[in-house]
Formats: structure tokens, sequence, C-alpha cells
């Protein structure tokens, strides 16, 4: 009897030292991150004082301020894009049942095995073939830019968007679209006032991992890239190629920022709508 | 046939050779059936009989493959189910979650294109029908089973179908609430005066609640009748068996008034079979009664056997008979001066000839 509650206060004290010792392994070097942002000393480990130059510089910076504009026009359209063309795989795949169903399910999930290289190496290969396609049949000159990145980003978001909202379909009584039609809704407002607000919560969910996986891509976005079409990821991986300014602390915790100002929002959202929903 | 027969004699649903296959499975296998306007019609039988596909068909959720389904004389057979004058209480009731009761109930009348006010008074007062009117701003989660099916259920009638389809909408209920609601759900079709179409798996509860029943088997219709005649005169061994706890004695017409049983004894029992028919003489434990050996009513039919067990029910006691051949239940009414056998004992049973039922396969 004693025994086993000496165990299992041994067990919870090694649970609890692990949870510390986690959360010290993520958290450590944010805050790590967030200090040295501050720093007035041009080398990037090195505390020289508390001094907000950095930010002022990331603010005065014009490449800085490009990169991270182009950065959220591609997240913002590449989101809005995916999140539809997502929401209707998933619901293609769990609604209906069409010839090449099941190829097009597994066909649907290939963008999240493979790696990112060869995704990258892919998607440079077919919109250079692409582009001179179009240059040497319809004589439409494009070239690599914003476009070619926020397609990229669409092309990955897609297969994460389906998943997450597939999963929520799935979870989802079916007999509750039926109700709605047997209540004298029309397919399309069955979808609108039943299904719609069922799966609503995946769709957000899916619209903050494409969002996401946009702000952070790095690889995928530097193949595909042109002049003009620089992400704040990959200007950050650029400078620190040229040699590194406690600069790219002050961007990073921008990005940081960003990401938990996105996860919180969702979080508030999805708080209103069920407080919306009780009243 | 005047035109005002004529008119009163359309039936509410008219089903003419219906057939639903999924792949290979025949779900549901050429049938017909008729129901009268303002009937409580039950459709009855084992799990997988093709109940809940043929109400399906009736509200549109399902296409029958072949056959014609008319709704008052309008053939419905393709039309999507929100053109259809119908509405289903749904087996487990289907409730939409994100919306409070009050909105469940007025969705239909919402994509009616119902103005709002309306909407909302007459949302409310099918709540008060179902004495729910206090909880119309719960949501669904918050809510009994109990209670939860009293929404599904004004959330179809306040539409004012002209007919109501309710899949086992009982099956969820504790026995005592299930029996409260039986009786609600009567009282409730008498005084609005709209078809109720209701499926259950429950012979009890159809028999209580029935003007009709069709019992169903394997997708088939085995027969369409008041509860009555379902019980005293089932049309085939499956119905007889299925509705109630019967005795089926094997046996062989000889001719309209006799039955060989498999023993060689013969019992007068009439029907309609030819000779040489194989059939059951179907006794119920009710109609039956125990004696001492050649204590039995002359005019009744006997087989003797020994007494194998005994279970006490309260209100009666059911005597299981060993015959050499196969075993009987009797049941004995629980009365004062009920007469008490051993264990082993040697009985007779008897039974009035009017009281079986002839059933062939
Ligand atoms: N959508 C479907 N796809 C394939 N088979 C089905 C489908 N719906 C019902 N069935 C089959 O049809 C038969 C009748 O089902 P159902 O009408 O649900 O029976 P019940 O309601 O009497 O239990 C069963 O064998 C069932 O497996
Ligand atoms: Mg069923």
């Amino acid at each position: 009897m004693s025994s086993t509650q000496q165990m299992r206060g041994t067990t919870k004290w090694a649970l609890n030292l692990n949870a510390v010792l986690v959360y010290l392994f993520f958290y450590a070097p944010i805050f790590l991150l967030v200090v040295y942002s501050f720093s007035n000393d041009n080398l990037v480990g090195r505390w020289g004082g508390f001094t907000f130059n950095w930010y002022r510089e990331f603010a005065a910076n014009d490449e800085v301020q490009t990169a991270l504009s182009v950065s959220i026009k591609v997240a913002i359209i590449s989101t809005l894009v995916s999140v539809v063309l997502g929401t209707l795989a998933a619901l293609a795949l769990e609604r209906a049942t069409f010839r090449g169903q099941r190829i097009f399910d597994a066909l649907l999930y290939l963008p999240i095995i493979i790696p990112d290289v060869t995704m990258a190496v892919m998607m440079l290969l077919f919109f250079t073939q692409g582009i001179n396609l179009l240059d040497s049949w319809f004589g439409i000159r494009l070239s690599k830019g914003v476009t070619t990145v926020t397609l990229s980003h669409i092309a990955f978001s897609i297969s994460f968007v389906s998943i997450v909202v597939r999963a929520r379909l799935d979870g989802m009584n079916q007999k509750l679209e039926e109700a709605a039609q047997d209540l004298y809704a029309s397919r399309l407002q069955a979808f609108r006032y039943v299904t719609l607000p069922q799966i609503m919560p995946g769709i957000a969910g899916g619209a903050l991992l494409a969002l996401t996986l946009s702000l952070d891509d790095v690889v995928i976005t530097q193949f595909v890239a042109g002049p003009g079409s620089t992400t704040l990821p990959v200007y950050v991986f650029g400078l620190i190629r040229r040699g590194v300014s406690p600069l790219i602390n002050a961007v990073s915790v921008v990005m940081l920022a960003i990401s938990v100002s996105l996860v919180l929002l969702s979080l508030i959202l999805q708080r209103t709508r069920s407080g919306a929903d009780a009243a | 046939m005047t035109e005002t027969t004529e008119k009163c004699s359309v039936p509410a649903v008219g089903i003419t050779g219906i057939t639903k296959r999924f792949g290979d499975v025949v779900a549901v296998d050429n049938i017909d059936l008729s129901i009268a306007d303002g009937e409580f019609f039950a459709l009855l039988g084992p799990s997988g009989c093709g109940k809940t596909t043929t109400l399906r068909m009736i509200g549109g959720l399902d296409f029958p493959t072949e056959g014609s389904l008319r709704i008052f004389g309008d053939e419905v057979g393709t039309l999507p189910p929100n053109k259809r004058p119908v509405n289903t209480v749904f087996q487990n009731y289907a409730l939409f979650p994100h919306m409070n009761v009050l909105e469940n109930v007025g969705f239909g009348l919402k994509m009616q294109k119902v103005n709002k006010s309306d909407i909302a008074a007459r949302s409310r007062q099918a709540l008060d029908m179902v004495q729910l009117g206090h909880l119309a701003e719960r949501r669904p989660t918050q809510l009994s089973g109990g209670q939860q099916q009293r929404v599904a259920l004004a959330r179809a009638l306040v539409n004012e179908p002209k007919v109501l389809l309710l899949d086992e909408p009982l099956g969820a209920l504790d026995l005592k609430l299930r029996q409260e609601m039986q009786l609600e759900l009567k009282t409730l079709q008498r005084e609005l005066g709209i078809t109720f179409v209701f499926v259950t798996h429950d012979q009890e509860e159809a028999l209580t609640m029935s003007d009709r029943i069709a019992v169903m088997d394997s997708g088939k219709l085995l027969q369409v009748a008041e509860p009555e005649a379902i019980y005293e005169r089932p049309a085939n061994r499956f119905v007889a068996d299925f509705i109630g706890n019967t005795n089926l004695l094997e046996g062989t017409v000889a001719d309209s008034t006799t039955v060989v049983l498999a023993n060689g004894s013969r019992v007068e029992a009439s029907s309609d079979h030819a000779a040489g028919t194989k059939v059951a003489v179907s006794l119920r434990p009710e109609r039956a009664y125990c004696h001492e050996v050649g204590g039995a009513p002359s005019a009744h039919s006997t087989i003797d056997g020994k007494i194998r067990g005994t279970t006490y029910l309260g209100n009666a006691v059911v005597y299981r008979v060993a015959l050499d051949w196969m075993e009987l239940d009797v049941r004995e009414e629980n009365r004062p001066g009920m007469a008490k056998f051993e264990q082993w004992q040697e009985v007779t049973v008897s039974w009035d000839p009017s009281a079986v039922a002839v059933v062939a396969d």
C-alpha cells in the first residue's frame, strides 16, 4: 500500500520534472531571442545594454519592410484560396461519390509526405516550363515572382486544410444534413445553415494552419521566388549568410509575435462564436 | 364510384411495387402498401428488415430503385425531401447542436420563408404543445433524452406536415418514459388528425399504438392488418412467432378442420391450406391450460406432458411443459385458486380449438 503510494509519488515527481524540462526546452530559446533583440551590441549573442535600435532599424529598413509586406500578401491570398479549395476537396471526398475517388484521396495528401526540397524542385521545374510554354504559345511573358510563390503556397496548403476540415466533417452527424433537407432546406441551404456552422472550427483551424505554413516557408519559396518576391523568412535566411546582425533577432521576434497573435485571434474568434451561439 | 368518394379514398401514402437495392442488397423487395389519411400506421419488423429504408423513401431521403410512390395522389418518387409535404422525427433526433431549442423548432418555417414574427409565434406554440415552452433557450445537448425527443417532435409538427414519419422515436428512452410517450404520441395524433407512419421493432409498442400494422421481414411485407388481426390471425409462421409469444406445434394439414401433429395426434384446427401442407399450429401460452391428467374440458384439444420448469412472473406463472417431441409454454394468470403443479408432475395441456391459428411458412 505505502510502497505503491511512494511509487505514485516518484512517478508524479518524474512527470513534473519532465514537464518542466520540456517547457524549458521550448521556451528558453524564445526567451533568449526576445532578450537579445533588445541588446545594444553588434554581436548577436552578447548583451550590451538595453536598446530599441534593432526595432528602429526594422521599421526603417526598406528591404525588411518589403519582405514583410510580400509575406503578408502571399499568406493572405494563399490562405483564402487554399481554404476554399481545401474545403471543397474535403466535401467532395466525404460527401460525394465519384469515379477515381480513391486515387484523388491518395493524391491529395501527397504534398504532405513529399519532402520540401523535392516539392521545391518540382515547383521550380513546373513554373519554368509553364512560363516558357505561355511565352512560346500565347506570347504571354511571365516571370517568377509573387504569383509563383503564392501558387506554390496554395499547392502545399490545400492538403493541410482539407485534412483538418475532413476530420471535422467525418465527426459530424450526417443525419443533420438530412434533417435540414427534410425541413425544407435545399442542398445549398442545408450546407449554409447546418454543415458550414458545424465544420467552421475545422475551416478556421485549417486557415490558421495555412497562414502559418505560408508565413514560415523558406525552402519552396526560395526556389520559386524571383526579384521582388522575397518573403520575410527568406530574407532572414539571406541575412545569416551575409553575416549576422542582431537585426535578425528583432525580425524573428516580430514574426513570432505575428504567429502568436494569429493563434490568440483564432482562440478569441472561437470563444465569441460559441458565446454568440449560447445567447 | 362518385367524385367525392374517389377523393376520400385517396391514400395519404400509396406505395406500388417499390423495390430498393443498395448494390447487391435488396433492402425493400417489391412492396405494395396503402396508408389512409389520419391513420396511425406502424412498420414493424426485426432490425435490418427494411423499415427505415421504406420510411426514408416516403420522406425522399432515399429514392426507390423501382416502383411508384404517391403522397395524397401525387407521384413523389424522385422528388427531393424539401419538396414533400412530409416531415420526419429521426431515430436519434438529429437536432442541430449549434442552434437552441427554439431555433431548431423554427428551422423548417425559416426555410419556407415564413415571416419572422410568425416563426417565433408558431415555434413557441409547438414547444408549448410538447410542454417544453420553458426550455426554448436551451441547447439540445442540455436536454434529457425525453426532452430531445419532444423537441424533435415539435420541430417536425410545427410545419403541419400531411404525413409525419417517425423512425423508432422512443427507442432511446427508458421503459417508463417510453410508455408515457406512447400514450402522448397517440393522443397528439388523434388531436391533430395527421397521418403518422411509425417505425418500430417492438411488437408490443406497435400493438398498443397503431390503427394498422405492416409486418416486414427481409425487405418483404408479410401482413398488413389491425393489431387484433395480426395477433389472432397471423398470415404466416414468421408473423405468429414475431408478434407476442407463441408455441408452434409442427404438423400437416389433413383436411379443412384437422391438423396431424408431428407426433401423429390429430387436433382440430381450421385452415384453408390444402391437405398435405406442412404447417404449424400456433398456440399462445395464455390460450392454453394445465390440468391434472385427464382433467381437461371435453370440448378442448389436449396433449399430455410433464412440468419441466416454472417461471413466476407475479401476475402470472408460466409452466414449461415437456412433451416427447417438443416443449410448450402455458401461462396461467395468477388468480386466487390458480392450480399449482410440481416439477415433473404429469399434466394435460388443453385449449379451445378456436383459439389456435394455423400458419404455413
Ligand atoms: N445506405 C445503405 N447502403 C447499403 N445498404 C444499406 C443502406 N441502408 C440500408 N442498407 C441495408 O438495407 C437493409 C435494410 O436496412 P434498414 O432499412 O435500415 O432496416 P431496419 O430499419 O428495418 O433496421 C439492411 O440489410 C441494411 O444493411
Ligand atoms: Mg432502422
